[in-house]
């Protein structure tokens, strides 16, 4: 078949498609063609260039730098400790750079995502976006209503297009020609006369578009929504233990900015039980899996239910979740004090220092007169090795707290509040043996010391674990995530559909036009593709192969040339 | 086969597969080397150049002239060869990541950790170009791809290597499979188009300054797609990798880091950074499809992308505090830290 196309070489065509032509400009610009064939392609009137301009400017090229501004300022808060991600690196790092510290509070570099000038950017993007989407929203409702544009009289001078000839009449050609483009595409109703087939397709990819966008701002009311009302809070709870769900339970408690404490569903939670299974030899030995705490809970007054709570498998109450975040020992401690009577008794919790789970805690008998204090270290394998103690396995195979003893003032009478994990030892003085050297109790698990001077004893009754349980409202979130699939529907909408124009002509050829023979039929295809990616040129030829199925194909001089 | 066996089965395919792509490298360079000719033979291979698949066009246009034939099928088997070694070093390499998951007890998924992590990522993009080879025409790129997995995978060995370990608590999720394996796609298709990109610029580059001097381009860049042509591959690779992308890291990411972690977005520096990662070819996406920034500048947005996710793939690890999340206390936390610590993505 004869496929004069575009005057130039493939190559040629091959560079033009993506340059700016006029065409290009023109479809860009979003004006449509319809129903004025006769202006030519690129032509704009004031209205569409300031159109054209105002959607340049405001929206595309604005919207790109503020992607990439956001982008940019995203990258402090991964570098520099974040307040509402771990408040303690923070201090940390806040006392070894006393100097930068100022400037960066200043700045609001320690919550970057919560800053003014992040939200600055995001909100400017939003604005973009919506003074984007808004007018195309109109735009493509309108465009939805339109037919398909009637076809251009020069087809030849369209970026692709073919031509041939062809002994079927002009009726027969064009006939095929909208039964086939008529499955995948929409057509222009046929007029009286008309000469040609005008056939569109793809029209979902600006809807695509437009469904991202719009997701966008789902995405964003769900997380704010997330933001204000969600909290998270955590507490540590030692096996055997009830959890009641009301503020003052809570070890720490982070809630969003218009979070109101009646938002906090009303149950309760015992953890029954808690397991863990330690890997005791291989690479992993040492490391622990198969954490499950078994609950037992109450949703308001409904009957007990009970959960076995893993990770990775939060228990939802109402609208909170309950996670399980981490475990440690609380070894049970009973102090006696000089009469032999108990001044305290219970699992303490102790904090684990590293992944040897030797962990620290401190004991406060206030009970005893004078006030009783321990501090020190579990152990939970305990050995003795080069004349220092250390535990050489996490689980609790042989435990040991070693704890050195304070008397006095524990700091209670001050009346403020105490951290259950440090000791106030400004008014109490450290418990020594005759030799002045301070007393360490080294206990093992059922034993039993006796402090000097009459003080009383300590016993090591035994280790209960506990669990770190985090519990969190996180409004939104499924707007969010409908939000997310959303968006990608119409992100893959938008990348993959691909709008595209197609026309046929057919007419009779005048005598002597084009060197070909009288009475035949010559047949002019064409399209337009606005994605810009596709192949254009190959989607043509099926057409045109379709179109000719069945024909003789011997002319020589309608070999295709490529 | 025992554990221990698996583990070794695996550590020398590492080897044997790291060997293969190696002599693939050498194929390659060879097959870009003999590129390199005299003037006269020059015209002949640029038109074999079209075919980029090498094979057909060359040994066409080989046929229309007797005399030259010679070289340009030399160009023509080597790029055989080094595709078929290729291939060959691909499935040692899925071997060696089947021997990781049966290593582990109970079997798993092979990316545990950063270097099982790093052993699947570079598995996929290696895949990716030997399936994505004749369709959308990549001999051009072979020994960028193949050197890019080989230097990869000696930095694996060297530096990442870990004895085959239990997955951590919060890693055992089927999570794992679905998070992991999109971002790895997503992870293996960016890095063709970030190829794709740098050669566009190399060439553009070259094509400039050989304008100037007014001489014809030669050598391996006079066989590479038109600059037209490359800038479509990575369009193409590029708007298949973003939806992937964006369903890794903004949808099951964040589904499963509510489970694991109690939170859907945390602001980790992982998090960050893939978030980041996204924004810039979401920018690139934007500007292709809007402003009209095709070539040069959209090229090297997409840099500027791959740059931020390889950043995140290794650099992050090193260059924040690895307590920067609520997790602060590594071991107190069955979570053991961040996730995104130990595997990587």
């Amino acid at each position: 078949m004869s496929q004069a196309r575009g005057g130039a070489g493939s190559g040629a065509r091959e560079d033009g498609r993506d340059g700016d032509g006029p065409l290009r400009a023109h479809h860009d610009g979003g004006v449509s063609a319809e129903g004025r064939p006769e202006r030519r392609p690129g032509e704009l009137n004031a209205r569409e260039l300031l159109r054209w301009t105002w959607r340049q400017i405001t929206s595309m090229r604005t919207a790109l730098i503020l992607l990439l501004v956001l982008a940019l300022a995203a990258i402090p808060g991964s570098v520099i400790p974040q307040q509402g991600v771990d408040a303690l690196e923070v201090t940390r790092w806040k006392e070894q750079h006393p100097d930068l510290t100022p400037i960066y509070e200043r700045l609001d570099l320690f919550s970057v995502y919560d800053s003014v000038w992040f939200s600055a950017i995001y909100l400017l993007l939003v604005l973009s976006l919506v003074g984007c989407i808004v007018p195309r929203l109109l735009v493509y409702a309108k465009a939805l209503r339109s037919r398909p544009p009637a076809t251009p009289r020069h087809l030849t001078r369209l970026r692709d297009h073919t031509t041939y000839t062809t002994e079927l009449p002009p009726e027969e050609v064009l006939k095929r020609a909208r039964t086939e483009l008529g499955r995948r595409h929409r057509l222009r109703p046929a007029a009286d006369g008309e000469d040609s087939v005008s056939a569109e397709r793809g029209r979902l990819r600006e809807a695509g578009n437009l469904l991202f966008h719009l997701s966008v701002l789902v995405v964003l009311a769900g997380f704010a929504l997330g933001a204000l009302f969600g909290y998270q809070g955590g507490v540590i709870l030692v096996q055997g233990s009830t959890f009641g769900n009301s503020l003052t339970q809570y070890d720490d408690f982070d809630p969003g900015g218009m979070f109101t404490p009646d938002q906090l569903d009303d149950f309760d939670f015992t953890v029954d039980d808690f397991e863990v299974e330690w890997l005791r030899e291989g690479s992993g030995a040492g490391t622990a899996r198969n954490f499950e705490a078994q609950l037992s809970y109450r949703d308001g007054d409904a009957d007990p239910q009970t959960y076995d709570l893993r990770v990775n498998h939060p228990l939802t109450i109402g609208d909170t979740d309950v996670f399980l975040i981490g475990h440690g020992y609380a070894p049970v401690i009973t102090v006696r004090d000089g009469n032999g009577d108990i001044a305290w008794t219970g699992p303490t919790v102790f904090l684990p220092q590293d992944s040897s789970f030797v962990s620290f805690g401190v004991v406060k008998a206030q009970g005893a007169d004078p006030q009783l204090g321990l501090e020190g270290l579990l152990y939970p394998t305990f050995e003795m090795y080069d004349g220092d103690p250390v535990s050489v396995f996490p689980d609790t195979l042989h435990p040991l707290v070693s704890m050195l003893v304070y008397t006095g003032d524990l700091g209670y009478d001050s009346g403020e509040a105490q951290s259950v994990y440090v000791l106030d030892k400004d008014n109490a003085t450290q418990v020594t043996d005759k030799d002045g050297k301070p007393v360490r109790l080294d206990l093992s698990e059922g034993e039993t010391a006796e402090l000097p001077d009459g003080l009383g004893s300590v016993t090591f009754e035994g280790i209960e674990p506990w669990v770190r349980v985090q519990i969190s409202q996180s409004p939104g979130k499924e707007i969010a995530l409908v939000g997310v699939i959303l968006a990608l529907i119409g992100l893959c909408g938008s990348l993959f559909i691909r709008p595209r124009r197609i026309w046929v002509r057919a007419r009779t050829a005048d005598a002597g036009g084009e060197g070909d023979t009288m009475g035949a039929t010559i047949v002019e295809v064409a399209g337009l593709d606005r994605s810009g990616n596709a192949e254009l040129a190959e989607v043509l030829d099926d057409l045109v192969a379709t179109l000719r199925r069945g024909e003789d194909h011997t002319d020589e001089k309608e070999r295709s040339s490529r | 086969m025992t554990d221990a066996a698996w583990e070794t089965l695996s550590n020398q395919a590492v080897a044997a597969a790291g060997l293969v792509y190696f002599i693939a490298l050498l194929v390659n360079i060879a097959e870009w080397a003999a590129l390199r000719q005299p003037e006269a033979a020059r015209a002949e291979v640029a038109v074999g150049a079209g075919e980029a698949a090498g094979e057909a066009g060359a040994g066409e246009a080989g046929a229309d002239r007797p005399g030259r034939r010679t070289s340009s099928e030399r160009v023509a088997f080597l790029g055989r060869l080094g595709y078929l070694l290729t291939c060959i070093a691909v499935a040692v390499h899925f071997v060696a990541l089947v021997g990781r998951g049966m290593a582990a007890d109970p079997n798993r998924v092979p990316w545990g950790n950063m270097y099982e992590f790093t052993l699947s990522g570079t598995f996929v993009l290696a895949l990716m170009y030997v399936v994505l080879y004749r369709r959308l025409r990549l001999a051009w790129m072979a020994p960028l791809v193949v050197g890019f997995v080989l230097t990869l995978l000696m930095v694996d060995v060297i530096w990442l290597h870990e004895p085959v370990q239990p997955l951590r608590e919060a890693l055992n999720s089927y999570w794992l499979v679905i998070h992991v394996v999109s971002a790895v796609i997503a992870t293996g298709a960016f890095t063709l188009g970030g190829i794709a990109s740098v050669v566009y610029l190399v060439k553009l580059r070259a094509e400039r300054r050989a304008a100037a001097a007014g001489r014809e381009l030669s050598g391996w860049l006079a066989r590479v797609p038109s600059l037209d042509g490359l800038d479509k591959v990575a369009y193409r690779v590029h708007a298949f990798a973003f939806p992937v992308w964006t369903f890794a890291v903004l949808i099951t990411g964040p589904i499963w880091a509510h489970e694991a972690w109690s939170r859907y977005w945390n602001w980790d520096p992982k998090e960050v950074w893939a978030f980041i990662t996204w924004v810039v070819y979401a920018g690139y996406l934007h500007a292709r499809a809007t402003a009209g920034w095709k070539g040069r500048n959209a090229a090297i947005l997409a840099l500027v992308g791959m740059a931020t996710l390889w950043f995140n793939f290794i650099g992050i690890n090193y260059f924040s505090t690895t307590s920067q999340h609520s997790y602060a206390a590594p071991v107190v936390s069955i979570r053991g830290g961040s996730l995104h610590e130990h595997h990587g993505m």
